[in-house]
């Protein structure tokens, strides 16, 4: 197995603030790979970092071999990383296909001439990719929204369709920002079992997340930061019997 | 979408059938000449709306490219003999590269900022048409020659025979605009339902969700700024061959202001909404003739009202309250 994720002595600063400081680890393919920490640990600066929303202040993120400091979000994606956020970005003003449609938009060629003779290699493409989107919304579990406007959907369906986007765009690793944040137990189960069968694909997943129950289930591996800094990173078990963290962050 | 292709197709038709029944209700040559300058600026309109409506940004210098449109035909035709729609297309051209050029660094920004960087754009452009007398007239205008195809003149004081029927050159004009307009929909309904339509429409429902998932949301805000430059020049062109004159007014900031306040009245993201708007402000005026020095103040104020009572604006607002009628009769019956 080789690293997919190599973040290297990580930091970040806002001001006088270091959000994440010196950071390092590594996420393996087909990994689930939790990020956990008591709020305000950094978790979703260190992801914003990787997804390269930030530039670092110091320090360096591979993508299987690459650095991706200097690259922004899109060329990310290109790159096979996708993301979804704490605070949830969907497009209010588009229907929940289109947003997953939206996904698609790399897979699909944007040539101004096809598009706007509306020419049929468009109208197959596109066909094909709400095929794609269709499954994709039943998969996570919005298939009773696939003629929905996006703003009339519930906050929970909106979380799914989120992840249904990031997978639209065939991704091998996806990064998920507290995915079961608002949502009730019912839904937690629901995005746990989400979670294992976009793992059961061979996708890689990176977590930001609080439920405990959640991550320790799910996670191969873990991370936990405090202050901006790693505080320990092993699998779940380590993670639970590692005293530092039992002190800091479990609670006893 | 299927419902968003049938709704675009019905628009579409909806409109091909108004366009040609103006006709049997109009006779008077005034009449047409104001449906002919209504369907042509209702097309730049439509090229605003796929910026402001659809990608969320914002163009208060959009009369400018109007304007470079409308001279460069004008002078090309009338001072070097040129046909027109060569001169049509090469201006076209050029507005596409300078708006490329302009736009690439100015839609870095956002908000108030990008507002007063095209406003700014829009009074560079009419203060060199004003000042470079020798080549346009300067404050006065310059008379501009008919529209032509291949040797072959369209003028609204022209007589002409179309299938088989005597038509006057003002009813030809007004029938040319009106299949221009036609086709500046068609155009941008199929722009909008697109991957570039998506991401276009990304760019102003979530920037950084449109990032991340692999849409470079800089080329498409210079993408459809350069399109939206490239449909006011197209009209401009069309707008100085119809009036036969061209004064640097029609690049001013009066000029963008109206557009704008066409796209927001008629209703943002609404291709068919925006035509509504652009002929409802361009009536207004002539309904309220005795008025006329009081027109800015009366486009400020309906600027100000759709803001606050009807944001959405005025198709979007009436297609929502007929929709809710619909559903309360329909839940009545049950």
């Amino acid at each position: 197995m080789t690293a997919l994720v190599e973040v290297n002595n990580l930091s970040k600063a806002f001001g006088g603030v270091h959000a994440v400081e010196d950071v390092s680890f590594s996420v393996e393919a087909g990994q689930v790979y939790s990020v956990i920490g008591p709020n305000g640990a950094g978790k979703t600066t260190l992801f914003n970092l990787i997804t390269g929303l930030y530039t670092p202040t110091s320090g360096d993120v591979k993508l299987n071999g690459e650095s991706t400091v200097r690259l922004q979000p899109n060329e990310l994606a290109e790159r096979g990383m996708c993301r979804t956020f704490q605070q949830m970005q969907i497009c209010m003003n588009m229907t929940a296909m289109e947003n997953v449609m939206l996904g698609r938009h790399l897979t699909l060629k944007s040539n101004l001439l096809t598009t706007l003779f509306r020419l049929p290699a468009l109208t197959r493409d596109e066909k094909a990719a709400r095929e794609k989107a269709t499954e994709l919304m039943e998969f996570v579990g919005c298939g009773e929204y696939l003629n929905a406007e996006a703003s009339a959907m519930s906050y929970g369906a909106l979380k799914r369709l989120e992840i249904a986007r990031a997978l639209a765009a065939e991704p091998k690793i996806v990064l998920l920002d507290e995915p079961a944040a608002g949502l009730n137990a019912v839904e937690t189960a629901a995005l746990e079992e989400l979670i294992r069968k976009i793992a059961a694909q061979g996708i890689t997943v990176m977590l930001v997340e609080h439920d405990m129950k959640l991550v320790m289930g799910i996670s191969d591996r873990l991370l936990v930061l405090n202050y901006g800094r790693v505080l320990a990173e092993g699998t779940p078990e380590q993670i639970r019997s590692n005293p530092d963290v039992i002190a800091a962050y479990l609670g006893g | 979408m299927a419902q968003l292709s049938q709704f675009r197709l019905k628009g579409l038709l909806i409109l091909a059938i108004v366009i040609f029944a103006v006709p049997l209700f109009i006779t008077n040559p005034f009449h047409y000449g104001l449906a002919t300058q209504i369907a042509l600026i209702a097309g730049a309109v439509v090229g605003l709306n796929l910026l402001v409506g659809f990608a969320g940004q914002i163009s208060l210098g959009h009369a400018g490219f109007f304007g470079l449109g409308a001279y460069f035909s004008a002078i090309t035709t009338s001072t070097y003999g040129w046909s027109a729609i060569p001169a049509l297309v090469v201006g076209a051209i050029g507005v596409a590269i300078i708006a490329w050029v302009v736009g690439r660094p100015i839609l870095r920004l956002k908000g108030h900022y990008l507002s007063m960087a095209t406003l700014a754009v829009g009074f560079i452009i009419a203060i060199i048409l004003n000042n470079e007398r020798e080549i346009t007239g300067g404050p006065d205008g310059m008379p501009v020659v008919p529209f032509d195809v291949f040797g072959w003149e369209l003028s609204p004081f022209g007589q002409y025979t179309l299938f088989g029927m005597e038509i006057s050159g003002d009813l030809a004009w007004y029938l040319f605009a009106g299949v221009i307009l036609l086709v500046a929909v068609w155009l941008a309904q199929n722009l909008i339902d697109s991957p570039i339509g998506r991401a276009l429409r990304s760019v102003h429902g979530s920037e950084v969700a449109a990032s991340v998932v692999g849409v470079n949301t800089a080329k498409y805000k210079s993408l459809v700024f350069v399109i939206s430059a490239v449909y006011a020049s197209v009209m401009g062109a069309l707008y100085a061959h119809y009036q036969g004159f061209v004064t640097p007014a029609i690049a001013g900031f009066d000029f963008s202001i109206i557009l704008i306040t066409m796209v927001v009245l008629g209703g943002m993201g609404s291709t068919i909404g925006v035509i509504i708007g652009a002929v409802v402000l361009e009536l207004l005026p002539q309904l309220l003739a005795d008025f006329q020095d009081m027109e800015m103040v009366l486009f400020g104020l309906i600027l100000m009202l759709t803001m606050i009572f009807m944001p959405k604006g005025l198709l979007p607002t009436a297609a929502n309250l007929l929709a809710k009628r619909r559903k309360k009769s329909a839940g009545g019956d049950v």
